[in-house]
């Protein structure tokens, strides 16, 4: 399959361009609206598991026993099964199970607990001695957590989202299942049940380019906010 | 302006107890330089984080500028602790801000304005000298800077008190200097109670006005630097002074040394000066006066707070009578001497 081939069949399938492009649409929608609501609660939830923890800033055992356990199970649960068994949720959220809206719901819970688990990772890495001083300042519990800890385990916590978005996209591929569309499903749908090896070709190629350009964008972030 | 009393501190570690504190009393007064010294694991770490309740005492209370510490609520600690400034050995410096804003972070802290923030991180960096590193980050800076900032940091809610839990013990001899010349320079000029801890000696002896020896979490000895140094009471204090003198023999001696007396040989002496001794030039007084040679291996004298103390290490030459009169002439003035040994 030279790339010789890639611009015949290019040539010959004009139809198949604009569903190659709304398929990128579809999975750029669910990756990020799955991601961007799954950081607006993941971020917090990883910030509540590190300071929760014993001799942690708000020490709190019970909470930090309960968060973990949920955590756990959302993290132990594989997406293709996750993905059938909100489905009831899904709807009364967004009042259908099929589609690239019902997609994003599993892919949002699933991602929670993956970003929650990352956040804490990268707040694990402040040094305890900066929270320490912050306290000896006069500092409160919630300004070190926005002053202090967040700023400090920023790097950590874009490579963390990295590795989200990127985890992300291979989820949105199995949404297909439940009409959710975007580039996996297109490649399992076209290329794999009919055939066309074009089709599978062209979309791995576009999911590989997809991630190259997260992953570059994270690492250019990563090293603008890395200090240390 | 800070009053420590009747504090103890008592850490779990699985079933076993462990006693850091043990009924400490200090009472350091407004514009003072308090030092205190121990050795590592005697507890030290443990008092200064008592003072500002980073470590809360298991008994007793801590008094800093007349508040009862130990009996505020935790928000009206946040508060007070914003009066009392604290620096590390490892600086803690916050590497996600540059020089201006880590300086900037308590006044932040304390919803100050950003143009009095500006104003003042200004001032400080002058105060610290540091105005040409208003834009760096820490991780570009060195050991003396990051402490540099770190002083400018605490300083910047003004402060009543600082504390420096071994601030200068990361740092190499030269930057140490100028660490501590900065921090005389803050308490004269702002007239800030500074405690301070160290495992050196040399710290103490260089800003401190009175002192604290603390071993195995109990306060042994407290009193002015130089009386501390001149007349210690107990082995913990003298020690503390002979190892910042640290005063070793010679290997080659030690080959070569006797317990008794055989002929042909020399009584290798360790002579101790305290602020008893009598002030005279004894060495060459005694070799006049006893026709002895008097070979002089080492020597650590010091001059602080108006006395002399030291150690010396010294091998006598001569007839042996006129050995042991010398011995007994600077024993009469109040000279501590042990005879370590004869050399060959």
């Amino acid at each position: 399959m030279s790339f010789n081939f890639i611009l015949q069949w290019w040539e010959s399938n004009a139809p198949m361009i604009q569903l190659l492009i709304d398929a990128l649409g579809q999975t750029l929608n669910m990756v990020f609206a799955s991601g961007l609501i799954g950081f607006a609660l993941g971020i917090p939830l990883g910030v509540l598991l590190h300071v929760s923890k014993k001799k942690g800033l708000l020490e709190n055992h019970i909470l930090n026993k309960v968060l973990g356990i949920i955590v756990n199970i959302g993290r132990s649960i594989p997406f293709i099964i996750l993905l059938v068994a909100i489905i009831p949720f899904t709807r009364f959220l967004v009042g259908s199970s099929i589609g690239t809206a019902a997609a994003i719901v599993p892919l949002t819970i699933g991602a929670i607990p993956f970003i929650a688990r990352l956040v804490e990772g990268a707040l694990l890495e402040v040094p305890s001695g900066l929270v320490e001083a912050a306290q000896a300042m006069g500092a409160t519990p919630l300004q070190i957590i926005c002053k202090v800890l967040l700023p400090e385990a920023l790097p950590g916590i874009i490579n963390g989202i990295i590795i989200t978005l990127v985890t992300l996209v291979g989820y949105s591929a199995m949404a297909g299942t439940v009409g959710g569309g975007g580039l996996g499903d297109v490649g399992i749908r076209y290329g794999y049940q009919r055939f066309d090896a074009g089709v599978m070709l062209i979309t791995v190629i576009m999911l590989v380019i997809l991630v190259q350009i997260i992953q570059s964008l994270g690492d250019h972030l990563v090293k603008r906010f890395d200090h240390r | 302006m800070i009053k420590i009393q009747n504090v103890h501190k008592i850490f779990y570690q699985g079933e076993k107890k462990i006693s850091a504190l043990q009924d400490i009393n200090l009472n350091i007064s407004q514009g003072c330089i308090y030092g205190v010294i121990g050795a590592s694991g005697a507890g030290k770490s443990t008092l200064i984080r008592c003072v500002n309740l980073l470590e809360r005492p298991t008994i007793g209370s801590v008094i800093v500028d007349g508040v009862d510490l130990t009996a505020l609520s935790a928000h009206k600690l946040t508060l007070a602790r914003r009066k009392i400034g604290m620096i590390f050995q490892h600086f803690n410096l916050l590497s996600s801000r540059n020089v201006f804003y880590n300086i900037a972070l308590p006044l932040e802290l304390a919803g100050t304005d950003k143009e009095t923030i500006h104003i003042k991180v200004n001032a400080l960096l002058k105060l610290v000298g540091l105005m040409d590193k208003k834009t760096t980050y820490p991780a570009n800076l060195s050991g003396g800077q990051k402490q540099r900032v770190a002083i400018a940091r605490a300083l910047a809610s003004d402060p009543k008190v600082l504390l420096c839990d071994e601030a200068t013990s990361a740092l190499d001899p030269a930057s140490t200097l100028s660490i501590l010349n900065l921090l005389r320079k803050i308490n004269k000029t702002l007239n800030i109670t500074i405690l301070l801890i160290t495992h050196e000696m040399a710290v103490v002896k260089g800003i401190c006005h009175e002192v604290a020896i603390i071993g195995d979490g109990k306060l042994v000895e407290h009193g002015k630097v130089g009386d501390i140094f001149a007349h210690p009471k107990t082995t913990l204090a003298r020690d503390f002074i002979r190892s910042t003198l640290n005063l070793t023999i010679p290997e080659d001696y030690q080959v070569r040394l006797h317990a008794t007396h055989i002929p042909n040989s020399y009584p290798l002496l360790r002579l101790e000066f305290t602020g008893k001794s009598v002030d005279v030039p004894i060495i060459s007084q005694i070799a006049r006066k006893f026709n002895i040679d008097i070979n002089i291996l080492s020597s650590n004298m010091d001059y602080v707070g108006g006395l002399k103390f030291g150690l010396m290490l010294a091998e006598i030459l001569g007839e042996p009578e006129a050995a042991i009169e010398a011995i007994a002439f600077l024993k009469e003035n109040k000279i501590e001497v042990e005879v370590l040994g004869y050399v060959v």
